[in-house]
Order: C-alpha cells, then sequence, then structure tokens
C-alpha cells in the first residue's frame, strides 16, 4: 500500500503542465500564469482527486477549465500569440523530407483551440482517445473526429496534400520520397 | 479496405511533428517560481497543521 501525497507528485507533471498550457495558449508568460493557478488549485482540492487514477490527467483537466474560464471571461477570440512556438523552441536543423518545424508550428497556432489539445493530448502527449475524451468533457467520438480534423487542418495549412501524402502506402515508395525532402534536388 | 493504413502514413507525418514540439516544450527548464510555489504551499500547510491541531 503507498499512502504517497500525491501532491509531493506534482512537480514531475510541471514540464508536462507547462507544455500543455503553452500549446493551449501559445502565449509563454499566460501559460506560466495558468500554470501556477492551476498548482494552486490542484493543491487545495487535492482530496477531489481519486487516488491510483492518472495524476497528469486530472491536472490537464483544471488547466484546461482555467484557460477556458480565463477565454470567456476576456470574451475574445483572437489570441495573444507571442513567439514561443518559433522563438523560444531550439530549432533542430531541419532534415530532408521533414516538415520544416517553423511551417508546423505556425500552422499549428492557427488551428482552433479544441483541435490544438486533441491534437497535443493524443498526438503528442500519448493520452488514449478515452482519457483525452475524459480530460476534455466530451464524448469519444467527439474527441477521435477533432483529432481527425485538426491532422486534416494542419495538411492543409502546411500546404500538404493531404490526399497524396495519404496515398503512399508502401514503405519504399515514403522513403524514396523521404530522402528527396521537399523537392530538393541532390 | 487498404483505407486505413493509407491515412496512416499522412497522419504518421503529422504526429512526429506534434511529438517534436511537444517534447521540445517538455524540455524545457521549469522556472523556479513553481517550486517555490509549491515550498511555500507545503509550508502553510505545515504551519496550519502544526497551530491548528484540530483541523
Amino acid at each position: 500500500m503507498s499512502n504517497a501525497d500525491p501532491r509531493d507528485q506534482l512537480v514531475e507533471h510541471l514540464p508536462a503542465m507547462r507544455a500543455f498550457a503553452m500549446s493551449l495558449t501559445r502565449n509563454s508568460a499566460v501559460a506560466d500564469d495558468m500554470v501556477q493557478d492551476t498548482l494552486v488549485k490542484a493543491w487545495t482540492k487535492i482530496d477531489k482527486f481519486e487516488a491510483g487514477t492518472n495524476l497528469r490527467a486530472w491536472l490537464f483537466t483544471i488547466l484546461r477549465n482555467t484557460y477556458y474560464s480565463n477565454r470567456r471571461k476576456a470574451n475574445r477570440e483572437v489570441a495573444d500569440v507571442d513567439g514561443v512556438f518559433t522563438e523560444s523552441l531550439s530549432q533542430k536543423p531541419d532534415h530532408d523530407g521533414r516538415l520544416q518545424m517553423a511551417d508546423f508550428q505556425r500552422a499549428f497556432v492557427q488551428l482552433p483551440d479544441e483541435q490544438r489539445e486533441a491534437l497535443i493530448l493524443v498526438g503528442a502527449s500519448g493520452f488514449s482517445y478515452d482519457e483525452a475524451a475524459e480530460t476534455c468533457d466530451v464524448a469519444v467520438g467527439t474527441m477521435k473526429s477533432r483529432v481527425n480534423r485538426g491532422r486534416k487542418q494542419l495538411a492543409e495549412l502546411m500546404g500538404l496534400n493531404a490526399d497524396e501524402a495519404m496515398e503512399l502506402t508502401d514503405s519504399a515508395t515514403m522513403s524514396v520520397v523521404t530522402s528527396r525532402g521537399n523537392g530538393a534536388l541532390r | 479496405m487498404a483505407n486505413d493504413s493509407k491515412k496512416q502514413t499522412g497522419g504518421d507525418t503529422i504526429d512526429e511533428n506534434l511529438k517534436r514540439v511537444y517534447d521540445d516544450m517538455l524540455s524545457q527548464d521549469v522556472p523556479d517560481r513553481f517550486k517555490d510555489l509549491l515550498a511555500q504551499l507545503k509550508a502553510q500547510d505545515d504551519a496550519e497543521d502544526q497551530s491548528g491541531g484540530e483541523k
């Protein structure tokens, strides 16, 4: 039996909370304020956390509730997007065949909130559709369609011919295309 | 139908990039303010436990 205080584990989730907050707000200062609010809420309401369940999902739920209630209060659609995605991220050298990161980030920040969070939860942070649906308080089918729409829209914004990309089935074809990169002839 | 595997390829490219963005954010240093805040919350609770006694 472990009677560890889940509050002692909060610190381990800080990087993930900040990453999720940044992908929601797209503004590092706002994201950090939100993480701070979330930490205080989590600390004081820790008795609402069911021991043995997913602490990260619980924290993400608080985080996104904070975000959406702030957004309602602010009552504006245009977010104050700072350069967090393009400036503070270490830019790795672009490899042939990979999407240019800066382009990808520019496309990503344009997605609607619901699609961004769905993609981050399911596509990046490894939540199952069930966990993501619960975190966002929607039906699993809704979560799946948000993820699908988000992927499709990203592909479109990236100028990726979504249909073409999706036609590539066998890995040999894929590796040829990949080694060619963005049409650069070498 | 082979439809699923076709869709998978485009999705993989997107997901790979999503993971890179997310992992980049994950690897950023956490500012001290958060650890300070947690320490402060803990200290408050400890002080209440000691002085309050009967909760």
